[in-house]
């Protein structure tokens, strides 16, 4: 059998290389989910602490 | 700390895999034997090989943690093993699509290199369930550690129990790591694994960027809302804790 006349598989292929692009945006979209959450809460505690310095420097 | 050169290294892994893909289909020759479908090689290989060496390096980080005891050596084994046993997954799933394309069969029970990946695979999936069943932060890095140390040392010892093994059935295209490979199918072949280490190493600093982050501000949270916040009982390291002095 030469190369010309084998099934072309192009189906398994594809689905082999979607796997390993689908498994690394699926971490990268998690990562990105964690970022999101700790700048959420770092502009809380930013907003905390503003708060804490505008009351010590009310009269 | 660990974000600095996270931008570069980002920039470097994604030319790098977008070059794998370019030389894996336009210039890699079609395999005599499989045709196209070998085209799964140059994905499939190097992922289980940076997924092996992955516990392997977190077997090493590990020792690096029970000799210095700083928690930071646990958190950096804690992550190398979450990403292997990631890329695991690809590598079994991956492997079960050119066995089907290749034998006919997703799972052949009697190939010595996919069981052999699979129980080693199986092996990391209790590290976690371990982690997780104990609660004092110490105690956990310990045992974390001397599991990632066992485990990491058997991976080579059944690495070579597969090289070792009679029956040879497996699509093996790659011989004596790369000496029969002819040349353009060779670099296509290190391309793509340095283009997958590159993966690693910057997914590996892109997770530790974030748990420390998280770290810290759990700790600014301390500090400005002046609550002993509890965390509860996890899996992952707790690297906000001051590293334990030398026992």
């Amino acid at each position: 059998m030469t190369v010309s006349n084998l099934p072309a598989n192009d189906g398994y292929v594809a689905a082999a290389y979607l796997v390993f692009f689908a498994l690394v945006l699926i971490y990268v979209a998690i990562m990105a989910a964690k970022l999101s959450r700790i700048e959420r809460e770092l502009g809380e505690l930013t907003e905390l602490a503003l708060r804490e310095r505008a009351g010590e420097d009310a009269p | 700390m660990y974000g600095k050169g996270l931008r570069s290294l980002s920039i470097a892994t994604a030319a790098v895999l977008t070059g794998a893909l370019g030389l894996a289909f336009f210039y890699a020759p079609l395999d005599a034997d499989q045709g196209f479908v070998q085209k799964i090689f140059y994905v499939h290989v190097p992922l289980a090989i940076v997924a092996l060496c992955g516990f392997v390096a977190a077997g090493l980080m590990a020792v690096a943690h029970l000799r210095t005891r700083d928690p930071r050596w646990d958190m950096r084994s804690y992550v190398a093993i979450h990403l292997s046993i990631i890329l695991g997954v690809g590598v079994l799933v991956t492997g079960s699509i050119w066995a089907r394309a290749s034998w006919g069969h997703w799972w052949v029970w009697d190939e010595p290199t996919l069981v052999s990946f699979l129980i080693i695979f199986l092996l990391y999936a209790t590290y976690q369930p371990l982690r997780f069943s104990i609660e004092d932060p110490d105690r956990q890095a310990r045992y974390a550690s001397v599991f990632a140390i066992t485990a990491g040392a058997f991976v080579p010892v059944n690495f070579i129990a597969v090289k070792l093994a009679a029956a040879y059935t497996h699509p093996r295209v790659l011989g004596n790591i790369g000496a029969n490979l002819p040349g353009p199918v060779r670099l296509t072949f290190y391309v793509s694994l340095l283009g997958m280490t590159l993966l690693f190493v910057t997914l590996w600093k892109y997770e530790m960027t974030s748990k420390h982050a998280s770290a810290q501000l759990r700790r600014l949270k301390r500090i400005l809302g002046g609550d002993e916040e509890h965390q509860g009982r996890t899996a992952a390291p707790a690297l906000a804790q001051p590293a334990a002095g030398p026992r």
